[in-house]
């Protein structure tokens, strides 16, 4: 035992003396007091705040269950179908273990928009977390990778020529499209040689990145220390003690509420992943179970619904390019959004009507181009629906620095605002 | 030697083993990087055909198969020439404004040669097959079908220009292959290198 610790004062059982060898040798309860019973993080969170932690267990849920697929699936032109239908017949829970992975992919993404929306409400990009968007930002990059790479997998119908769509989009590229088409594909059409790539990306590359970008997400979190729906720095206001007097310890205080939502979500996840694994082809589409075949398109291709918003703006530009442009536009836009709002107060309760007018316009548009997204393209009225949509999606971005500059806004209180019985 | 001099000195040595590691990051990257590449044997799966037609008769098809797509060659007959437009009143795009061919096959027979038609033979509807029908009004097409392609899951038809019909599922004319003639009657499908529009 290393005695020579000033703070080890003489611990009494064996387990404290353990824990004491341990911290002489890395730092465990030091880890544990920065980041749980020591983090103070505001006392009125309310319910926005459960999404972060409940993106870290979709995460688990994806890492667990895609290793167990893995242990079955063949990443394989003429394999592949057949043994995701060996998976759902023959192996055992092999049903449950796919049904979760499959639904936690359209979870994650609903946690993660979420998430997002909850850091435009309350002002979480704001300095000092710009680092921190944009972080979460990449996280979303990393996830959409994700999500794209692990589609092609069933080489389903929907598989094959939605991968088909979106790596076709490059190719619009100028000078460099073509042969960058092809690098991708490593072939001259999607193939075996595609679909054993992306499988190597969805199982190794991609979630690596992901879970360190979490990693760095939750450092740069703990730096700053996190918002609240008051949009007030709870660090300014700290007692004799050091400690922000209107913070609490993250655990057990938050790990105890956050627990209750994650009892919650699990009862939502469950009821999909037993009742309604396929959520009437939103989830799993239907078209996905027939076997790819490269000589026979799909009547109307359509992305998982995560992606249509972004894929209504592809659609809604009569040019191939500048539509794929644009969609990149919409994402590069969010990256922006610490620089391109200009307002000094953070929540939406004491911003002005402009933002919340604003906010509200760009939640509709998103949802809007996201059900554009799923509609067949032969109808007229839903394109220029789209056109409409994607003009307010862009809006939001383009005059925010002007409308945010002129807001009214409301006194922000010194201290957080919090109604406990 | 002083101890401003020493700390250049430190600091070219940094910049320099930077520079030095950095471009052999670079060099180390270009085999991870090149092979994404189609492999030698995507290659060679995907090389262009190469179709001797000398033995096709005036008014036969022959099929071949290109990077996994159905190529079919016709070999038109003059009266198949001549009346290539017969049917031009019923076409949704007669002049190929769409961009389904390379631009050397931008014209009313969409081919290089007036007589050889290359097209891939999958309907751009939902990608059957369509069927050579060259007869003239047979009684289930009608009195004016003048020869053509009809697709027999939705009812596609397609001119022998392969053309696609107004009113029929499929949105736009059948695709012509990039190829060229590497002799009268050498045909190369997949590669059309130095032909002009």
């Amino acid at each position: 035992m290393n005695a020579a610790r000033a703070d080890a004062v003489a611990p009494a059982g064996r387990f404290a003396r353990f824990i004491a060898w341990v911290d002489a040798r890395f730092p465990l309860t030091k880890l544990i007091r920065e980041h749980a019973t020591e983090y103070y993080a505001a006392k009125n969170f309310n319910v926005w705040y459960v999404f972060g932690v409940l993106a870290i267990v979709v995460l688990g849920i994806q890492l667990i269950t895609g290793i167990w697929l893995t242990m079955s699936y063949k990443p394989a032109a003429t394999d592949a179908f057949a043994s995701v239908e060996y998976i759902m017949r023959d192996v055992n829970w092999g049903w449950l273990i796919r049904y979760m992975h499959s639904t936690g992919a359209s979870a994650f993404f609903i946690v993660v928009y979420l998430h997002m929306f909850r850091g435009m409400m309350y002002g979480s990009y704001k300095p000092p977390r710009e680092l921190l968007w944009i972080i979460g930002m990449l996280i979303y990059l990393a996830l959409m990778a994700e999500a794209f790479f692990g589609y092609l997998l069933p080489w389903g119908q929907m598989s094959y020529w939605g991968a088909q769509v979106i790596v076709s989009l490059f190719g619009a590229i100028p000078a460099i499209g073509d042969s960058l088409v092809e690098w991708i594909r490593g072939d001259y059409f999607i193939s075996d040689i595609t679909l054993n790539r992306f499988f190597a990306l969805h199982v190794v590359a991609v979630p690596l990145a992901l879970v360190l970008l979490v990693v760095v997400h939750i450092m740069a979190l703990h730096e700053t220390g996190s918002l609240n729906p008051d949009g007030i720095e709870i660090k300014e206001h700290k007692g004799p003690d050091g400690i922000p007097l209107d913070g609490i310890p993250f655990h057990p205080y938050y790990t105890a509420k956050d627990l209750v939502a994650i009892v919650v979500f699990l009862v939502f996840f469950s009821l999909v992943v037993f009742f309604a694994p396929e959520m009437g082809g939103y989830f799993l589409e239907h078209a996905n179970f027939e076997p790819a075949n490269m000589l026979k398109t799909p009547e109307h291709i359509a992305p998982v619904w995560y992606f249509t918003p972004f894929y209504a703006i592809l659609r809604a530009v009569p040019s191939k390019g500048l539509g794929a442009l644009l969609m990149l536009l919409a994402i590069v836009a969010l990256f922006l959004l610490p620089w391109l709002d200009r307002c000094k107060v953070k929540s939406i309760r004491y911003r002005g009507w402009i933002y919340k007018l604003a906010l509200a316009a760009f939640a509709i548009s998103f949802v809007a181009l996201g059900y554009l997204g799923l509609q067949p393209a032969t109808e007229k009225v839903f394109v220029y629906a789209a056109r409409v949509f994607t003009a307010i999606y862009f809006a939001f971005f383009v005059f925010m620095p002007i409308y945010t500059r002129y807001e009214k806004t409301k006194p922000v209180p010194e201290r957080v605002v919090y109604h406990a019985e | 030697m002083s101890a401003e001099s020493g700390l250049s000195r430190r600091h070219f040595l940094t910049v320099a083993t930077s520079v030095v590691g950095g471009a052999g990051v670079v060099f180390a990257a270009v085999p991870f990087v090149a092979s994404f590449k189609p492999s030698a044997r995507a290659q060679a799966l995907g090389a262009p055909v190469e179709v001797d037609i000398s033995k096709l008769d005036a008014g036969s098809m022959l099929r071949v198969k290109w990077r996994g797509q159905p190529v079919w060659v016709l070999r038109r007959t003059p009266a198949m020439i001549d009346n290539i437009d017969a049917m031009i009143s019923e076409l949704r795009d007669p002049d190929s404004d769409k961009s389904q061919q390379p631009p050397y096959c931008k014209n009313h027979f969409r081919s290089i040669k007036p007589e050889v038609l290359v097209v891939i033979g999958s309907c751009t509807h939902l990608g059957c097959a369509p069927i050579e029908r060259f007869e003239t009004a047979p009684p289930d097409l009608g009195p004016n079908w003048r020869g053509g392609f009809y697709c027999p899951c939705h009812g596609s038809r397609f001119d022998l220009a392969a053309r696609v019909f107004k009113g029929v599922p499929a949105p736009t004319n059948l695709r012509i292959p990039p190829h060229r003639y590497v002799g009268d009657n050498l045909l190369l499908i997949g590669e059309d290198k130095g032909v002009s529009a």
